[in-house]
């Protein structure tokens, strides 16, 4: 790598640089969420046809697929700045992805959530182990997981590295977890694929999915930002500007 | 490499208690399960490949605890990072001569446990065979947990919580073999891949169980 | 052979323990880390022996990089607080243990070892059933049995009575003659012993 690239690469691993960063960005994800949100909830809700099978109970698929996505997208980002921070030593990777764990976990718990409200009106239970939930649910454990190490450490540098090192684990044993929740799905429940059977998704239906997808990932990179932002003011609460930014 | 493996066993051999509870606690896993459903052997059969398996998982996972926490404790550990052997050939050096300490009484067992739930007496090598497979997989799973918590004042209760969920592939296949071979199908593919997951977990776990290791002594 | 440190910087549990500390060891030289409890004497041991987490700086044997180089391992000898004994073995398999895996090991048995050390008739006990100045004396026979041109003792004088202090000070003036050199972290004075002081500061 030459020369500037390394500065660019050292200015990032700069808690103040990267703490203005997040301070500028996060308001205009914020907006930018909240119009994509609002647009595909009027898409999802209000001007497209209620499906000819399920009625409007649908409709939660506008929550739970961006959440469900997310909560994967998440994951990634948080194994991604784990091994960026192991293998460069930047701390402020690690930052990220304990600033990011929190927010993937919620996403998936909302994923849980709304795909239980969209079992009870289609199969008649809250839960029936299907095998997308299912997976999900492992997920969740695996954030919940990296959460409680990575706090559970005295000195924050050491949990970090720990997190980082499941958070890897993780990442590696994913496919593998989802891949026999899948199989061990389809033995005891025959064919039975519920949210992998929108075959023929109409663009009605397409259009107000993709704004939430987007506006979902943008609110996400705004919570994150604020996020990112306050991880730091608790790491650095000694350092002088942390102090010149709280006033 | 020997010697560290032979101290181990020669450490294991003089305690017996220790050594012997994961098994222990297999054999009370297993039992509690008729006595919390029914005796019916109707019911022990059909889940007896779940309930046998479980069991190994949780036994296997007990025996973890005290893969790293008395070496922490006594210095031995930063000792073995400092020596000039490579750790993650420590690593597994470790988890295999604690597997055959506390894991083969498992399996071992199992047969015993087979009997007790009703298990077909013709499928038994399937079940010992799974389990051989599994339980030096979920080992080696099991020893990345303890390495990430030996350190810390919780560990304890927290390494499971952060096993459990990567143990769920090899729980899945490993049951099913055996249930397959009790309904008399051939289970041999399922075994291939438990098989499969033994030779990932020997490739890749012994770095990850280095790295977690080194960070547990890091302060 | 030099050990060189340059601006090695610790941070522990959010309170930096040491910044911009440098140092240069070379053959024959005693380095002693001072300071009250609690001032990171341990804690920059450890980074220095490569178990530690060492925030910034860098750490340079023989003019290569330090950090997790064979090289270095092989060179160096940590005796910590804990004494690395396995309890449910005699002191002399650990030895014989800690002889098998060492880079370079000395032709002195395990008996000849302890029995230099004080540690005759306890020898083939468990370790367990030593008292603490005992099981320290079985720890430093290490130093006899392996190698090593860099030794990092941390409070080797735990438990230690008068007669095992004067041990240790034997052990590094022999190890220093031969050319060896010693980093030591202790509050306690060394008869005899002529050392660089390094001061680490109290508390931050």
């Amino acid at each position: 790598m030459d020369k500037y690239s390394w500065a660019w690469f050292h200015r990032f691993a700069s808690p103040p640089y990267v703490y203005r960063v997040a301070e500028l960005w996060a308001p205009w994800f914020a907006w930018i969420a909240g119009l994509l949100i609002a647009a595909g909830l009027y898409g999802g809700l209000w001007s497209s046809p209620p499906d000819y099978q399920q009625g409007d109970g649908f409709r939660i698929i506008y929550i739970h697929v961006p959440s469900a996505y997310l909560s994967m997208m998440c994951y990634g980002i948080v194994a991604t700045a784990s091994t960026i921070g192991l293998v460069w030593r930047m701390k402020i990777a690690h930052t990220v992805a304990v600033a990011a764990a929190p927010l993937g976990a919620s996403f998936t718990f909302l994923a849980l959530i709304t795909g239980a409200l969209w079992g009870k009106p289609m199969w008649g239970a809250y839960w029936v182990w299907d095998a997308r939930l299912t997976s999900e649910l492992i997920l969740l454990f695996l954030y919940l997981g990296f959460i409680a190490l990575s706090r559970a450490y005295e000195d924050s540098r050491s949990g970090d590295r720990a997190g980082a090192v499941l958070a890897l684990v993780g990442v590696v044993n994913l496919p593998i977890i989802h891949y026999s929740v899948v199989w061990w799905s389809s033995l005891h429940q025959g064919s039975t694929k519920f949210f992998g059977g929108n075959a023929d998704i109409q663009t009605s239906m397409l259009m107000p999915l993709l704004l939430m997808i987007f506006g979902f990932t943008c609110l996400f990179a705004a919570c994150l930002a604020k996020r990112v932002q306050l991880e730091l003011l608790g790491r650095e609460r000694n350092a002088a500007w942390a102090a010149e930014a709280v006033r | 490499m020997l010697a560290l493996a032979s101290r181990d066993l020669r450490i294991s051999f003089r305690q017996p208690g220790e050594v012997l509870t994961p098994a222990m606690f297999f054999v009370l896993v297993t039992t509690l399960f008729p006595l919390g459903l029914s005796p019916q052997p109707e019911l022990l059969r059909t889940i007896a490949p779940g309930v046998v398996w479980v069991a190994a998982l949780l036994a296997v996972l007990v025996g973890q605890e005290s893969l790293f926490k008395s070496d922490y404790e006594d210095g031995s550990l930063e000792q073995l990072v400092l020596s000039p052997m490579p750790l993650p050939l420590v690593a597994i050096t470790r988890v295999t001569s604690h597997w055959l300490a506390t894991g083969l009484p498992v399996v071992v067992l199992a047969p015993l446990m087979g009997l007790l739930m009703d298990y077909p007496t013709q499928a038994m090598g399937c079940l010992v065979l799974s389990l051989l497979l599994g339980t030096f997989t979920l080992s080696l799973l099991g020893a990345v947990g303890a390495a990430l918590t030996v350190g810390l004042r919780q560990g304890s209760m927290l390494m499971p919580i952060l096993v459990l969920p990567l143990a769920v592939p090899v729980l899945i296949f490993g049951a099913h073999a055996v249930a397959q071979a009790a309904n008399g199908e051939d289970p041999s593919g399922v075994l291939y891949l438990l098989a499969a997951f033994l030779v990932l977990g020997i490739t890749l776990a012994p770095f990850a169980i280095a790295a977690a290791v080194r960070v547990s002594l890091e302060s | 052979m030099t050990l060189e440190a340059r601006s090695l910087g610790l941070w522990r549990v959010e309170r930096c323990l040491c910044r911009d500390l440098s140092f240069r060891l070379g053959s024959g030289e005693i380095l002693q880390f001072a300071g009250p409890n609690g001032s990171g004497k341990t804690s920059l041991m450890r980074a220095v022996a490569g178990v530690g987490r060492l925030d910034e700086g860098e750490l340079f044997w023989e003019g290569n990089p330090a950090t997790r180089s064979d090289g270095y391992r092989t060179d160096l000898l940590y005796l910590g607080h804990q004494t690395g004994l396995k309890s449910h073995l005699s002191a002399t398999e650990n030895y014989l243990f800690y002889q098998s895996i060492a880079g370079y090991s000395s032709e002195i048995g395990a008996k000849e070892a302890l029995g230099r050390c004080g540690v005759t008739e306890p020898a083939d006990r468990p370790v367990a059933t030593l008292s603490m100045g005992q099981r320290r004396r079985a720890a430093l026979a290490r130093l006899l049995g392996v190698k090593a041109k860099l030794w990092l003792l941390d409070e080797p004088l735990t438990s230690l009575d008068t007669e095992g202090v004067g041990l240790v000070s034997q052990l590094l003036k022999s190890h220093v003659k031969g050319g060896g050199m010693a980093i030591l972290a202790t509050h306690q004075l060394l008869p005899g012993i002529e050392a660089q002081r390094l001061e680490l500061g109290g508390k931050a």
